[in-house]
């Protein structure tokens, strides 16, 4: 399946720039979007999130895995500022962000997505798509008396949303209320509002999540797409064959640490991994346990 | 029973001038509340802002009365960040706990022997409004000459201060509308749905919910601003806690996140109110005895109104939570 695929140049550079990384927690890249540095967040004498070092390689698919409880979502908080850690530095497209305010991450060109999906139910389809445009003349008040000043930016808006809706097969539902959307199509629709604001870097927690196999396989190739227009993905997933399917590099997290990172392929036979989602003790019988 | 001047004062109860100082309020708080989900239980308190700006100028500052328009929406900015600073960041039942508080304090200073000097303590400020006056005679309503024709018969001093009031409902509720259509007020009802949807997308929730509790306190002033006007005097016990919960009974009686709604909704309230009290007054003056118990008495009235209030909202909240005129298919679907 892999051998018939083709890639766009972007992701063609960044496949070619991730295969000769060290295949090690913390390791470089040559060219990061986003690197994390000492980022430690603790919940009383928890530590949710300690990693020492991350680097997520420009037109890359990464993909960061882990059990349940592992940090991955909260990692996601601390980089988009929604959440502050106790210590450590980040920086996104060469800018530190830690002074940051998380609404001017979206501007700054880094925007997410939520595991619990966050379609606003009470706004038609089209509405949830405009709120995502940002630098909106209309959305000063001031301005948005007067009609004359927005409506033309308003409809250059609307024309990337259509566009945007028919790519994610939600064009029919243009002007339905996102709460008549199915849990899969809030997902895509979720996607394409986060796409609205043009992002360079796509943090998606768990887009795969109550999502139906067939819709899968067509969000499978809008993530692709999305590397091979030039963007990078950095996603949460539990879903291993997508995992497989979509990542150019895996970051393994376990207990809040960065435990093992490579290609798709490294990952599923390091050991390291499997013991960190199926026990260290797996495949012995008791009586082996105990005789060892 | 007299039927007729039932009827006459509830229709007269329809436009008065309740019905519009209500109707501004409701349009203010309707901002807030109904597009941005702000609980926001202190409007009274931005209305106060209002009336003791005009009451100030004559009472303390001795300045013409018309400074005190700006100085009544100076008084509500500050109000509104006072407010909205510490508590715009937390969840929004804090801002209902704050803006409930604020209001009650502003009401017990001005009233406060204290500050006497200032806010005239518990007499509150009269003979203010004269220059309001002279604008409406100057235009050739005669203070105390009947207009209009039955049942919308009101004194030309009633009459210019409906003017100005309707005025100002059209004029808010105008603009309201249109900030509500434009990419600004998307940004209100997409925070009132989910605030981290919105700030992921990259607005600053703090800075609109700020605006939004602004605008509409300003919006609420100007209700202060007219009650005031009509009765030429500023009182601290008008301000109080229960008439935020009168207003916003009305809105929600009209349908919250509804132009249309923040305005039919106080009309009808005072239509209502006013029906059931002259109803029950004619009871009284007649009264029903069982046995030696007099079932009303003249003097009951009024409270029992009140509780009707109370019943009908509970009963609205339960049948009909979009109100007369608000969206259906709005309200249908549950927050996730």
């Amino acid at each position: 399946m892999d051998a018939e695929r083709t890639y766009g140049e972007p992701a063609t550079r960044a496949r070619e720039a991730l295969g000769i990384c060290e295949r090690s927690p913390g390791s470089r890249k040559p060219d990061p979007i986003l690197v994390a540095h000492d980022v430690r967040r603790e919940f009383g004498g928890i530590v949710a999130v300690d990693v020492e070092h991350l680097e997520v390689q420009r037109g890359s698919i990464t993909a960061l895995i882990g059990p349940n409880g592992a940090g991955k979502t909260t990692f996601f908080n601390l980089m988009t500022a929604f959440d502050t850690p106790n210590t450590g530095t980040w920086s996104f497209d060469g800018r530190s962000m830690e002074k940051v305010q998380s609404h001017r991450t979206a501007a700054m060109g880094m925007v997410r997505t939520f595991q619990l999906t966050k379609s606003l139910t009470k706004l038609t389809v089209i509405e949830n798509m405009r709120l995502g445009a940002t630098d909106q003349i209309g959305e000063k008040w001031w301005n948005g008396l007067f009609g004359s000043r927005w409506r033309a930016q308003e409809e250059q808006i609307t024309e990337r949303a259509e566009s945007l809706l028919a790519r994610f097969n939600l064009a029919h539902m243009r002007d339905e209320y996102a709460g008549a959307l199915s849990g899969g199509q809030r997902k895509l629709l979720e996607m394409a509002r986060a796409l609205m604001t043009n992002p360079r870097l796509v943090m998606l927690d768990e887009p795969m999540a109550g999502v139906n196999p067939a819709l899968k396989q067509s969000l499978n190739a809008h993530i692709r797409d999305l590397r091979d227009q030039g963007m990078t993905v950095l996603f949460v997933e539990h879903d291993m064959d997508m995992v497989h399917d979509i990542s150019d590099w895996v970051v393994v997290m376990a207990e809040g640490r960065i435990i093992a990172e490579g290609t798709p392929d490294d990952i599923s036979r390091n050991p390291a991994v499997i013991d960190a989602y199926l026990g260290a003790h797996q495949g012995r019988t008791l009586l082996e346990e105990s005789e060892g | 029973m007299d039927w007729p001047l039932i009827i006459e004062n509830s229709l007269k109860g329809l436009v008065g001038i309740n019905a519009v100082y209500f109707a501004i309020a409701a349009i203010g708080m309707n901002v807030q509340y109904g597009y941005t989900g702000l609980l926001n239980f202190g409007q009274a308190g931005f209305m106060a802002c209002g009336a003791y700006g005009l009451g100030m100028t004559a009472h303390y500052f001795d300045i013409s009365m018309w400074w005190g328009i700006p100085l009544g929406i100076v008084f509500s900015v500050v109000l509104g960040l006072l407010m909205g600073i510490p508590t715009l960041r937390l969840r929004a039942d804090y801002l209902a706990i704050v803006t409930i508080a604020a209001a009650e304090i502003i009401r017990l200073v001005v009233r406060s022997v204290r500050f006497k000097t200032y806010f005239g303590g518990s007499d509150g400020i009269n003979n203010f409004s004269e220059s309001f006056r002279k604008v409406g005679t100057d235009l050739g309503i005669q203070q105390s000459s009947e207009y209009g024709f039955r049942p919308f018969q009101f004194t030309g001093r009633e009459l210019w201060t409906l003017i100005i009031g309707w005025l100002l409902v059209a004029l808010f509720g105008f603009l309201v509308y249109k900030l509500m259509k434009s990419p600004w007020g998307r940004v209100l009802k997409a925070i009132r749905e989910d605030e981290d949807a919105v700030r992921s997308l990259g607005k600053s929730v703090y800075s609109y919910k700020m605006q939004s509790l602004i605008l509409g306190g300003v919006i609420g002033t100007f209700s202060g601003m007219v009650f005031a006007l009509d009765r030429g005097s500023v009182q601290p016990d008008n301000y109080s806690r229960d008439v935020t919960f009168y207003v916003l009974t009305a809105l929600v009686l009209g349908g919250v996140a509804k132009v249309t709604g923040s305005i039919v909704g106080p009309m009808l309230f005072w239509g209502l109110f006013t029906f059931v009290d002259n109803f029950m007054r004619q009871i009284a003056e007649d009264p029903i005895k069982v046995g030696n118990l007099t079932l009303l008495q003249s003097t009951q009235v009024g409270q029992l109104n009140y509780m009707l209030i109370g019943l009908a909202l509970i009963l609205l909240m339960v049948f009909r939570p979009q109100g007369l005129v608000g969206n259906r298919k709005e309200m249908a679907f549950d927050g996730r």
